[in-house]
């Protein structure tokens, strides 16, 4: 009986050395040992829109901001786009300023994220007229 | 025992009396202690109400669940009213007055830290020092004379011993002696 199942954990092992999965180049949060991969654009694609809901309310606004900061990653700048006009359509311009606090928090060491971040924004900061953390003076304590 | 019988029939009607007395008497209290115990407890202690979402300063939280000023004087009411139209016309410290009521502390204001440790540090050592003081004072006062086998004489004599009897001869203590010249090698 254990001579039965030495060869099946035997077997067992090999089939798993052989059958390693390839992963793509993806930033989803979750890596499944089978299924499929959501890609970058898919990820992107789901969150735009999400907060580009027409008549989303303030929770979800809350809500889907704070489940993606909490991801292992930068939102890129389109998700953040639409976040932000989310916020012009709550009419919230703290929750506005904040988000882009939190992405440049979210950087961490990677000083070059933030700046490309902004200046991909800056369209839309203009148009809807919100402020950078740094014009306000909150950056520094 | 009769007497007895009816001193204690007597102190039984007395706690009857004074029951139902004191049962009148109390209700009335109670009623108006009551009123007075709610009074003193509104007017008085600021308790936080944990069945309903608090505000939090957290990285991973950049919208909180309620906002950081719930109660908004008639400026702050005009100024959110500005909010719903276009936030080109705001001016940048009515931003950050809208930034301010809704967020205690950004970013920067929650990682800059404290200078809380050298306090916590320097009372260390404070403590440290002054239990110094205290075990030398005891070593000076409590403690009594070594014992005298570790006076200079002894020490001598408890070594010529160690190097008589060749202790640890290959690589030790007795090693070190030079047997011939009578000396440290």
């Amino acid at each position: 009986m254990f001579r039965a199942a030495l060869r099946l954990s035997v077997s067992g092992a090999r089939s798993l050395t052989r059958s390693r999965p390839q992963y793509t180049a993806s930033v989803a949060a979750r890596s499944y040992s089978h299924g499929k991969q959501e890609t970058d654009e898919e990820f992107d694609a789901r969150w735009v829109t999400y907060f580009n809901k027409p008549d989303i309310d303030a929770w979800e606004l809350r809500k889907g901001m704070n489940t993606l900061i909490g991801y292992d990653l930068v939102p890129e700048p389109k998700i953040l786009e639409a976040a932000l006009r989310a916020c012009r359509r709550l009419n919230d311009l703290a929750s506005a300023i904040r988000i882009l606090e939190a992405v440049k928090d979210k950087s961490g060491p990677h000083k070059e994220i933030y700046p490309y971040v902004l200046q991909e924004l800056q369209p839309t900061l203009n148009e809807l007229g919100i402020p950078t953390p740094e014009e306000l003076g909150i950056n520094k304590a | 025992q009769h007497t007895l019988e009816g001193n204690r029939d007597h102190t039984a009607v007395i706690h009857i009396c004074l029951s139902i007395y004191l049962d009148r008497y109390f209700q009335t209290l109670y009623s108006s202690l009551t009123v007075v115990v709610l009074v003193h407890l509104s007017s008085d202690v600021d308790v936080i109400d944990c069945s309903v979402p608090q505000y939090n300063n957290r990285l991973d939280t950049p919208l909180p669940d309620v906002p950081f000023v719930r109660n908004l004087s008639a400026e702050q009411k005009k100024l959110k009213e500005k909010e719903k139209g276009s936030w080109t016309q705001l001016t940048k410290e009515e931003k950050l007055a809208l930034y301010r009521l809704t967020h205690e502390l950004s970013y920067a204001e929650m990682r800059q830290g404290s200078k809380e440790w050298m306090t916590v540090l320097g009372g260390i050592f404070i403590f440290l020092g002054f239990t110094g003081l205290l075990v030398w004072w005891q070593r000076v006062y409590v403690y009594g004379d070594v014992p005298h086998t570790l006076s200079e004489e002894s020490v001598a004599q408890q070594t010529q011993r160690m190097i008589d009897m060749r202790v640890n001869p290959v690589h030790g203590f007795s090693h070190k002696w030079d047997y011939e010249k009578k000396q440290w090698k």
